[in-house]
């Protein structure tokens, strides 16, 4: 067993796929740490399954299977997606919930439809396209972590340049518009930078699976931490290390799917923060109240 | 008729939501120096007077003129508390945090808070008494500390206006003193603060001025001249006998 896991470490197609899912925890913990306290879990969930047509229109325009092609059309209509469902909400009565079902629903399973009509096209043969809905680290290429990394490493910086104007942004939008903060545009920046992180996480576990990679990271470091870096830190570092863990088990056992088991790992630590967190942790809590209770029996029964 | 130094004035301001008007023409002018009161029934567009005022809602027409301050340095003049309801308080920060907030305008885009604004903070929050907290997480607070914490985060921006809403609320009477005690010491230093306000009984006591709002203006000016009966009446509708002992 170790010698598999020693002999695997040296692999370059391993060092490849897992340096791609830890590349994709650290920006979908980090981001996703604004959108779980912005309330935009949801958003993202409709923006990464409305993705999905995109990758097939921009195939059937341009015939081209290049990554940077396929989810460049992927950008677009994620946030047609976006705009979509936050226009339905702001000029019609319908709400938010309602919208999300709707927009996603729609936008999913046209993604179905032409991925689909787009196998069959002369040179789909191996298109792959198939693998943006479950995804598929497999099939990541040294210049696909390249890329990876590029719009990591940007999507990074800005939030650090930003840091400030983020966290009012996301404590208290009035008041930083009260202080002359744009947050109008403030707004459309961080939305912006999530959705290109949602876009780059789809090769590797999928649209479906992609806001587990953006809420689950997010709410475990929220267990661990009160303090907003320190939340976003560890949600980054929860997501790297299911990204590596579950690239790991995958290869390890032929028949499991990275992408997915990526999201089993992180969904375990979520599950464990959420018990077994201290202060926040459901077992602290109920510890806490029986304490409380046997306290004040023994007060009650001294005073009688 | 006495000549009053405006700290700033509406004209002619409309706001609707949804094309239903929740503020029609109304004209005010607030004197510098003064604590005022903006009162009125629910609905009456008390907290949408001071969103408009500070350009955090859209009017459909009229203006709002500060005085003494214009351009850029404006926003830096004005210090906000919301209603300590309108945040979601298990956000991951500390007090000192928040109330280093208050500071973001100053500094500006992309300049952090340094060893300054973290002393500055501690002052104000000693200030407010709320000195012990400062490393305290913010979803430990109980109500009235969540509002002496804005109150600090307002404090901190040392602006000239203070716009308040509800600042009283949910608070108990120790704190309503303290807060009114702090009123009364931005007064003295020739500070604007207006405050949308719930509790009539505590309008002469408070407060200098007072702007009371039923969708129009029903009155506006000295507490002595225009806080009675009838313009009561006016702005609560039948209501005015209950509010007998206020006056």
């Amino acid at each position: 067993m170790m010698e598999a896991v020693l002999s695997l470490l040296g692999d370059y197609t391993f060092q490849i796929v897992a340096l791609g899912s830890a590349l994709l925890g650290v920006i979908s913990g980090a981001l996703g740490s604004f959108a779980v306290l912005r309330r935009q879990s949801l958003l993202g969930d409709g923006v990464s399954h409305a993705a999905l047509p995109g990758v097939a229109i921009a195939f059937l325009l341009t015939h081209d299977k290049k990554t940077e092609i396929l989810l460049l059309g992927a950008l677009l209509m994620g946030f047609l997606g976006a705009f979509a469902i936050l226009g339905i909400v702001r000029h019609s009565r319908v709400k938010f919930d309602s919208a999300l079902a709707l927009v996603m629903s729609v936008l999913f399973g046209l993604g179905l439809v032409l991925l689909t009509y787009s196998q069959k096209m002369p040179n789909a043969g191996q298109a792959g396209l198939k693998r943006f809905i479950y995804g598929q680290a497999s099939t990541l290429l040294q210049r696909d972590i390249f890329l990876m990394m590029a719009i990591g490493t940007v999507l990074l910086l800005v939030v650090i340049l930003f840091w400030k104007e983020f966290k009012l942004l996301s404590f208290d939008p009035e008041f930083a518009a009260a202080l002359g903060f744009n947050t109008g545009k403030l707004d459309l920046l961080l939305s912006f930078l999530l959705v290109l992180a949602i876009i780059t996480g789809i090769q590797t576990v999928g649209v479906v699976l992609m806001s587990a990679m953006l809420t689950a990271p997010a709410v475990a470091a929220r267990q661990w931490s009160n303090r907003l870096w320190l939340m976003a830190l560890l949600a980054a570092v929860f997501g790297a290390a299911s990204g590596v863990a579950g690239t790991l088990l995958s290869s390890l056992v032929p028949v499991l799917p990275t992408g997915p088991v990526i999201v089993v790992c992180v969904t375990l630590i979520a599950a464990f923060s959420l018990l077994f967190a201290p202060e926040r942790g459901v077992l602290h809590r109920v510890y806490r109240r029986l304490k409380n209770r046997a306290q004040f029996q023994t007060a009650r029964e001294s005073k009688i | 008729m006495i000549e009053y130094d405006y700290a700033v004035e509406v004209h002619d301001l409309t706001v609707a939501y949804d094309k239903k008007p929740v503020l029609r023409e109304v004209s005010l002018k607030f004197p510098k120096g003064k604590l005022i009161a903006v009162v009125g029934p629910n609905g009456a567009g008390k907290t949408t007077l001071i969103k408009a005022m500070l350009n955090l809602i859209k009017p459909v027409s009229g203006l709002v003129i500060f005085k003494d301050s214009e351009g850029a340095g404006l926003k830096n003049k004005i210090a906000y508390v919301p209603q300590s309801g309108s945040v979601d308080w298990d956000f991951p920060a500390t007090v000192l945090d928040v109330v280093i907030m208050g500071r973001y305008g100053h500094l500006g885009w992309f300049k952090r808070p340094g060893k300054a604004e973290k002393n500055m903070a501690l002052e104000t929050l000693h200030k407010v008494g709320m000195q012990g907290y400062a490393s305290r997480q913010i979803s430990q607070l109980s109500g009235g500390q969540q509002q002496r914490v804005f109150l600090a985060r307002a404090l901190i921006q040392q602006a000239d206006i203070y716009f308040m809403d509800e600042p009283f609320k949910g608070v108990d009477a120790q704190t309503e003193k303290s807060i009114v005690a702090l009123l009364k010491e931005l007064k003295g230093q020739r500070k604007t603060v207006i405050v949308v306000h719930h509790d009539l009984q505590t309008v002469s006591d408070y407060f200098d001025w007072v702007a009371m709002l039923n969708m129009q203006v029903v009155a506006n000016g000295l507490v002595e001249e225009v806080f009675n009966e009838e313009n009561l009446g006016q702005a609560y509708g039948g209501k005015g006998l209950l509010l007998k002992g206020a006056v």
